[in-house]
């Protein structure tokens, strides 16, 4: 079980968090992209083998829905890469 | 004799306590301190198991969780299966079973196993048995296999607990390295956790007879435990196992009887800044021809049950190694009365140190066993050079074996920390760290207690490994893995089948797969492959340590959550009145409780259910619709937020009106339907379905917190902030009347989907003009405190009108005559609102909300859906069961519908249904068929709604 830290409560245990998938690409307005944009837009999020952002909501704690870094090989919460915030 | 083979004096037992318990129906008398292992040897019980796959006999080889060859099943208060027995402390009254075996491991019928044991070899399980398939003889092999059998019942007494601890330093083994450890972080005022498998502190010091700066060791750690008894700042558990390291340094630790009078065991998780691993080291079986023969054991195991115990598990003893350790062994065997025949090292020189300690016993060097004599017991082996030679036979009774030493890495591998193959230890050790974690003392390669504490006095180790016996002219299986009778041969198979990967070799072996996870063992196995692939151990590398280290049972780790106790439900305030009333209770999703249906004395659920329905359509009936998901919104944003999560346009509400809705997910999917209410300019209320209102509720978190962080609108969750009885059925106006409300009642005043503040029977109230049953219909939403009294007001003002309590069952009935969606029954990860013929819901003005493109998308495409439709059977009498197929003209083929729902209408005194049909609303008219397995049920097509189509009654 994960140790994550909510920006509000601190370091706590992953069973009090749901987890909300990765960080994926900022929602297009419908009207303006094709299908081929939209469907890639719902469908096509980030699965890499290392740093993933994700978002995580405290559920179970204070309601906060946050983003963390997390290695997928190690389940290690890492700095965000250079660049990126 | 009892107790032949106890000594006299010794050992950490009370041989003033005396305890009594049984082994496979016989009565035996060990002492207080025994563990069952350590008794069954003190009455010289020799044969104490039969092994998995071959029966062969076996006896007690470990003193320790290593122990691969005797596994016991225990009966009464602490049943449980497959217990190691040298794991069992003994206890007044215990009664313990071997595994394997029947009627008993003397007279075991399964040893015939052995006559065909050439037929079953490695990969037996992937060969055997394709035809037809391997679950039609896997009962019986299970039960020829033998392990023990589940408890049928949980404990007659006592409970399962769990715990949660944070601590500065998690220390796992109390041996000497972990209590030095415990008290540098101890001293230095850390808080330690200190968690010891054993009964007592002290680790392999309690087995062994050295010193500290002079002073026996046991006083060193006597001294090391009082002093880390008087810190507040430590915890120190014995009977207690680390046996899982989880991420981020979450360890489990499972604690044994810490009070034996209520808590039978424990579960810790024990979140750590560090972790120190000080689990020592795991001595190695020596593989050879019959190596398993009762009577065999490892050499500090004997030096234990001599020592600790005050056991001599033989009279004559040789002693069999490939490093120094044993040599300290055989001194404490000699003081102990053993007869030491030889010492057989397979290395060519040892050191002066080690043969100055047994003078005048005879030490073969260079020789190895070639041949053991004994079936039940060891009688016998030779001794033979290790170039090879016929050698000489020496009588012996016990064999005390030594393939060296492996650090106990299990809970270091577990952490995912690497360990590298150590060339002078002939050993794998901790490398390189991924967690907070270090090893320490033995299990971190320090194998002489010299190394690990100041002033510790220690032989040195100097091994020369040696994976299997490798001479000409051996007879016999040479085990790996005693526990799952994996032989040397069984390896060899494996590699040439092409399995070579270490992973391969083990599960088509199953060579360390037992639950010994083989501690004693598996190095030999990863030894012979590289042997046979004349690869450097490196190479070929370990199989991945998994938790549990040891065996835990499921009872600790479920803990005090039992049956409802894993999700307690939830109740409204009305449950009493529910129970007191005769309510049949049902979960109606979200861990709610509700009442299903009301029976009256001899009445089954259909008659209780036409009489609640008839109420409702009739008379009037009243709801407890607490359950159902309930949100306040407020702020300037809401009218943009709903209009943006609802298909249909909520923001030309005006305050005090309520429109019913559908929540599209993005990709164009029905995730809830309810209503939303404006309250006042800037207060909106929201319902949801009871099951979804915990989606639904993380579902518009998400969005305002990560893609409309600046819209100004706050979520509260009201669900159990207001209760509600929901009044329904044509004289519901009467009712909620003669209850006394300060609210204008006429229909006019208050028309349906309206919403009025104001009191109901005195109490401060919300009613809303909603219907779920297509009746007039008042919910009555009054605060918790309140509920119980105006429940007992409605039914008690309502009886003269005939009012009836009305359970989920009834619910489902009128809901289908009327057509009204269900989530999970209509709506399933297929449909739309037009498949529902709801497509007036789907907005045209807006030009986007959350979901629409995907619809549009996903129609784009053409070709025909499945659209809701209502079904009649030709024979009103015939039930059609929920769930089942329609196909085209009822053949067998693919289906083209399905029903969602079937109820006995009280309205038309016949079975209607509800049905998800390709292109039904075209089909309306036409005959459909229902195929069920052995019958073809033909309905006839309608529109989904058997009651008031118009509308006309829920707006009246
Ligand atoms: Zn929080």
């Amino acid at each position: 079980m994960m140790l994550i830290t909510c920006p509000f409560c601190g370091k706590r245990n992953e069973s009090e968090f749901i987890h909300g998938g990765p960080v994926g690409a900022v929602r297009p307005d419908p009207n303006a992209v094709s299908d081929e944009e939209w469907v890639e837009y719902l469908t096509v999020t980030p699965n890499p083998l290392g740093p993933v952002q994700e978002k995580w909501w405290h559920a179970r704690g204070c309601g906060e829905w946050f983003t963390i870094w997390r290695d997928t090989r190690t389940h290690d919460i890492v700095e965000a890469p250079d660049g990126t915030k | 004799m009892a107790q032949s083979n106890r000594r006299a004096a010794g050992g950490r037992i009370d041989r003033n306590r005396p305890v009594r318990f049984t082994f496979n129906g016989k009565s035996f008398e060990g002492f207080e301190g025994d563990t069952l292992a350590s008794a069954l040897l003190a009455n010289g019980v020799r044969v104490t198991a039969r092994s998995f796959k071959y029966h062969r006999p076996r006896g007690i080889m470990g003193h320790g969780p290593e122990e691969p060859a005797t596994l016991v099943e225990l009966d009464g208060e602490d049943a449980s299966g497959n217990c190691p027995v040298t794991t069992v402390p003994l206890r007044d009254g215990l009664s313990a079973r071997s595994v394997n075996c029947w009627p008993s491991p003397d007279f075991d019928l399964g040893g015939i196993n052995q006559l065909f044991a050439r037929f079953i070899p490695a990969g037996f399980y992937y060969k055997t048995f394709k035809w037809p398939n391997w679950h039609l003889f896997e009962p019986s092999i299970r039960k020829a296999a033998g392990l023990a059998a589940a408890p049928s019942a949980p404990p007659a007494q006592g409970h399962f607990e769990a715990r949660n601890a944070h601590a500065d330093v998690l220390i796992a083994g109390a041996g000497p390295a972990g209590l030095q450890a415990a008290l540098d972080a101890g001293r230095a005022g850390k808080r330690v956790f200190l968690a010891d498998e054993g009964t007592e502190a002290g680790g392999s010091l309690l087995s062994r007879n050295l010193t500290v700066g002079g002073r026996a060791a046991m006083d060193w750690v006597a001294d090391t435990v009082a002093e880390l008894s008087k810190m507040e700042n430590v915890i120190h558990l014995q009977n207690a196992t680390v046996w899982a390291y989880r991420e981020h340094n979450l360890m489990i630790v499972n604690e044994r009887a810490p009070d034996q009078n209520s808590i039978l065991e424990r579960s810790w998780r024990v979140r750590a800044d560090e972790v120190v691993i000080a689990t020592g080291a795991t001595e190695r079986a020596l593989v050879f021809g019959d190596n398993d023969r009762p009577g065999v054991m490892l050499a500090s195991s004997v030096q234990a049950y001599v020592n600790r115990w005050g056991v001599t598990p033989g009279k004559h003893a040789v002693l069999f190694t490939n490093n120094n350790s044993v040599y300290e062994v055989a001194v404490d065997m000699i003081a102990a009365g053993i007869a030491v025949e030889a010492i057989l090292d397979s290395r060519n020189e040892v050191p002066q140190a080690a043969l100055d300690l047994v003078s005048g016993v005879t030490v073969h060097t260079g020789t190895v066993i070639g041949g053991v004599r004994g079936r039940k017991s060891v009688r016998g082996v030779r001794a033979v050079p290790k170039t090879g030679g016929s050698g000489v036979w020496i009588d012996c009774e016990l064999l005390a074996c030594s393939g060296g030493w492996s650090p106990t890495v299990h809970l270091w591998s577990q952490s995912r920390s690497t360990l590298r193959f150590d060339d002078d230890l002939a050993a794998f050790c901790p490398d390189q760290p991924k967690q907070a974690c270090r090893a320490v003392g033995a299990a971190a390669g320090n194998l002489t207690l010299d190394q690990i504490i100041e002033g510790g006095e220690d032989l040195s180790y100097g091994i020369e490994p040696m994976w299997r016996v490798d001479v000409s002219g051996q007879r016999g299986k040479a085990f790996l893995d005693v526990q799952n009778d994996v032989a040397v041969s069984d390896v060899h198979l494996a590699l040439r089948e092409g399995y070579d990967n270490v992973e391969h070799v083990k599960r088509y072996t199953t060579g360390g797969m037992g639950i010994d996870q083989g501690k004693t063992g598996n190095i030999n196995i990863i030894g012979t492959v590289a042997m046979q692939k004349g690869l450097p151990l490196q190479e070929v590398g370990t199989t991945t340590f998994r938790s549990p280290y040891t065996p835990v049972s499921f009872g600790a780790i479920g803990g005090l959550r039992e049956n409802w106790g894993l999700f307690p439900y939830r109740h409204t305030p009305v449950t009493q009145w529910n129970k007191d009333n005769g309510a049949v209770m049902y979960e109606a999703g979200a861990r709610w409780r509700r009442p299903g249906y009301f029976p009256k004395a001899g009445e089954g659920l259909q008659e209780a259910v036409n009489r609640e329905c008839q109420a409702v359509r009739t008379g009037v009936g009243v709801y407890d619709g607490s359950p159902l998901g309930t949100f306040e919104l407020k702020g300037r944003d809401v009218p943009r937020f709903l209009d943006f999560i609802y298909s249909n346009i909520m923001s030309s509400l005006k305050p005090g009106d309520g429109r019913y809705g559908l929540m599209l997910s993005e990709d164009g999917l029905i995730l809830d339907d309810g209503v939303a209410f404006r309250l006042d300019e800037n207060r909106w209320l929201i319902s949801t379905s009871t099951g979804h209102a915990d989606a639904v509720n993380q579902h518009m978190e998400k969005l305002l917190q990560t893609e409309f962080p600046d819209w100004q609108v706050m979520i509260t969750t009201v669900t159990s902030q207001w209760n509600n009885a929901t009044i329904c059925g044509p004289k519901a106006r009467e009712v909620l009347q003669a209850v006394g409300s300060d609210i204008d009642l006429a229909p006019e005043a208050f028309p349906f989907m309206s919403f009025r503040e104001g009191t109901v029977a005195g109490f401060p109230a919300r009613v809303v003009r909603v219907s779920f049953t297509g009746e007039l219909s008042y919910e009555v939403n009054v605060a918790p405190r309140h509920m119980a009294a105006l429940w007992d007001k409605v039914m008690e003002v309502g009886a003269p009108f005939g009012i009836l309590p009305v359970g989920s069952e009834s619910s489902h009935v009128l809901r289908v005559e009327k057509g009204f969606l269900s989530l999970g029954h209509e709506v399933d990860g297929t449909v739309d609102a037009y498949d529902l013929g709801m497509g007036w819901a789907m907005s045209n003005k807006k030009p986007d909300y959350l979901g629409k493109r995907s619809v549009e998308l996903r129609r784009s495409g053409g070709g025909t859906r499945r659209e809701l439709v209502g079904i009649l059977a030709d024979d009103p009498n015939r039930q059609i069961p929920e769930g089942a197929p329609l196909t085209p003209g009822g053949r067998k083929e693919a289906t083209d519908g399905l029903v969602t729902a079937c109820v006995w209408s009280v309205v038309h005194n016949r079975w209607v249904g509800l049905a998800l049909l390709e292109d039904g609303h075209a089909r309306q008219g036409e005959t459909a068929h229902v195929r069920l397995k052995d019958d073809v049920i033909p309905v006839t097509v309608t529109k989904p709604v058997f009651h008031d189509p118009e509308g006309k009654l829920l707006r009246s």
